[in-house]
């Protein structure tokens, strides 16, 4: 089995400026953010991001990685509205593509089969296709009840050059494993893109995978997967149950940031450009000290 | 906080509303989404639709009656139900969302996209969600917690979810899959079971005259001859939303509580 042990600056080593990168979970949940916050604090530019959007594009778009963010929302769910998504949209800084978040899995489903899109009825009477003039619509070739060729929404391959996700467990080799409740989309992130890197709580060895969970929780075999990192805390400060809940506190500090670029300049100095994952942890850490030290009131 | 004996207050006449939204829809899965309808939907499944399946909101089918906002509480899991695996099942149809709106028109289009011209927004909101598939799938209601012009609009800024004359043109398929049951609001229920596919009044709240709901419109709202009252809780049902469902009172939030 190879090593495919690597660092979050040697994921980023890999990657180029205009690439289009997929990003896994979900919201506010289970996402890779310490390979996130490599990519902020790198060089690249004018990324295409593809997310079912949480903070992962709201930080992008604060640090000015992203050209296009491809998203069906962008939510941070205790916090329903992403801010500093919400700010780029509003202020015009990136380009988009808003799907219907079905149509979404189907693009992304039709990356992983090689297909050229998948139909389906969702887009229809919205106004979807009006944001989305590229999409196409095409004639069912089996004729309908009445005999007519229902007309149905093609969404086209949602095809990435990489894709970044973060897994509970995960061996050398980039066998990953889900200990949540929901995988999300991952499986098929990592099938759509050329190149998946993953990052994981915890590098177990191979004949430990099974030690916490079914063999139903081994969706993310070696085959699609380039790079292991290993991160604990990696999803911080979304979710990744069963190791460890939200840190709301932490998020609603990271949201209030959008109303001042100040504030914002500070928390990204302190936190996005942390040199490492480690250090990042160090700090937010400090942080969480400071506070319960009554040090921090907001 | 309220005892069992207290009269109803406008907040448990809506849950009761977005409940009967649900009634005589069997065994599908009941998702309101928010606070308020997940309250109804629960309610409604206590009560007179005790076949329906119900997401535990995070990934679980529970079979159990749970309290809102209360992620710890025992649940009964009757089968697991990933994001995946909810757009597999909306696609088959059987399922009844009841959605927010932040602007809704005549024909039932709703908006939770984005306020002003999308391409640059005044005000990005949630994107388009999983609307445009819900709506060309399966029964979908809607709750509107602040009922005015801003949010009653002649025409919404972006169609999230297609009202009737936006699908009036599609498919026999998608027609018959279509449908916006109902709209409550803060003043009243609402539906478009008319000739025209128009919003018109089912029912006003307790207290609130149909002038009301005709100045805080912003189209012209179809009136029937006679309008009810919309009903209120039972005394079982309050003993339910107060005690059972909602004991924590996070209901309150939407108006101003």
């Amino acid at each position: 089995m190879p090593d495919k042990l690597m660092t979050e600056d040697e994921v980023v080593a890999q990657l180029q400026s205009s690439m289009t990168i997929g990003i896994g979970g979900w919201g506010s949940r289970r996402k890779p953010m310490s390979l996130v916050r490599a990519i902020a604090r790198s060089d690249l530019r004018d990324l295409t991001i593809v997310s079912y959007g949480g903070p992962d594009i709201g930080i992008l778009c604060a640090t000015g990685k992203v050209r296009r963010a491809v998203y069906g929302f962008v939510s941070l769910d205790s916090i329903p509205l992403e801010p500093h998504f919400r700010q780029a949209r509003q202020q015009g800084t990136i380009e988009f593509t808003e799907l219907d978040e079905g149509a979404f899995y189907l693009g992304l489903l039709a990356a992983a089969h090689r297909m050229p899109f998948y139909p389906t009825r969702a887009g229809l009477g919205s106004d979807m296709l009006t944001m989305n003039p590229e999409l196409r619509t095409v004639a069912s070739p089996y004729p309908d009840a009445d005999g007519l060729m229902e007309e149905l929404v093609a969404i086209p391959a949602l095809r990435l050059d990489v894709s970044l996700i973060h897994m509970n467990r995960a061996d050398k080799g980039g066998n990953g494993q889900f200990l949540g409740p929901d995988l999300y989309f991952d499986d098929l992130f990592a099938k759509a893109a050329d190149r998946t890197f993953m990052s994981c709580e915890k590098v177990v060895s191979t004949g430990s995978l099974l030690d916490e969970g079914t063999f139903h929780t081994l969706k993310i075999p070696r085959l699609f997967v380039d790079g292991v990192v290993e991160a604990p805390r990696g999803a911080h400060f979304t979710e990744c149950p069963p190791d460890y809940e939200r840190d709301e506190e932490f998020q609603r500090e990271y949201a209030a940031t959008a109303r001042d670029p100040e504030a914002w300049a500070a928390f990204a100095d302190r936190f996005v450009n942390a040199p490492s994952h480690a250090e990042y942890l160090k700090r937010v850490d400090e942080r969480t000290a400071e506070r319960d030290a009554g040090e921090v009131t907001a | 906080m309220s005892g069992v004996t207290d009269p109803a207050t406008l907040d448990e006449i809506c849950v009761v509303a977005i409940a009967e939204t649900f009634r005589g829809d069997g065994e599908i899965l009941c998702n309101p989404i928010g606070t308020t309808p997940i309250i109804g939907g629960r309610l409604a499944r206590a009560t007179f639709e005790p076949d329906m399946v119900m997401t535990d909101t995070v990934a679980f089918l529970a079979a159990n009656t749970l309290p809102v906002g209360d992620p710890d509480a025992e649940r009964l899991i009757e089968a697991w139900m990933p994001y995946r695996d909810i757009f597999d099942l909306l696609w088959s149809g059987r399922r009844h969302v009841v959605m927010g709106a932040s602007q809704i028109d005549a024909c039932g289009n709703q908006n939770l996209a984005a306020i002003g011209d999308w391409r640059k927004p005044k005000a990005q909101l949630l994107g388009l969600r999983g609307a445009p598939g819900n709506l060309v799938n399966h029964v979908t209601s809607y709750w509107v917690p602040n009922h005015s012009p801003r949010t009653f609009v002649p025409t919404v800024d972006v169609v999230s979810g297609p009202g009737y004359d936006r699908v009036a043109d599609l498919s026999a398929t998608v027609r018959a899959n279509h449908e916006v049951r109902r709209v409550v609001s803060n003043l009243g229920v609402f539906d478009f079971a008319n000739d025209d596919r128009r919003m018109q009044v089912v029912s006003v709240h307790p207290g609130v005259t149909v002038d009301q709901v005709v100045e805080a419109t912003g189209f012209e709202m179809v009136l029937g001859d006679t309008v009810d009252e919309t009903r209120l809780p039972t005394d079982s049902e309050l003993r339910l939303i107060r005690e059972v469902i909602d004991p924590r009172g996070l209901r309150r939030a939407e108006f101003g509580g």
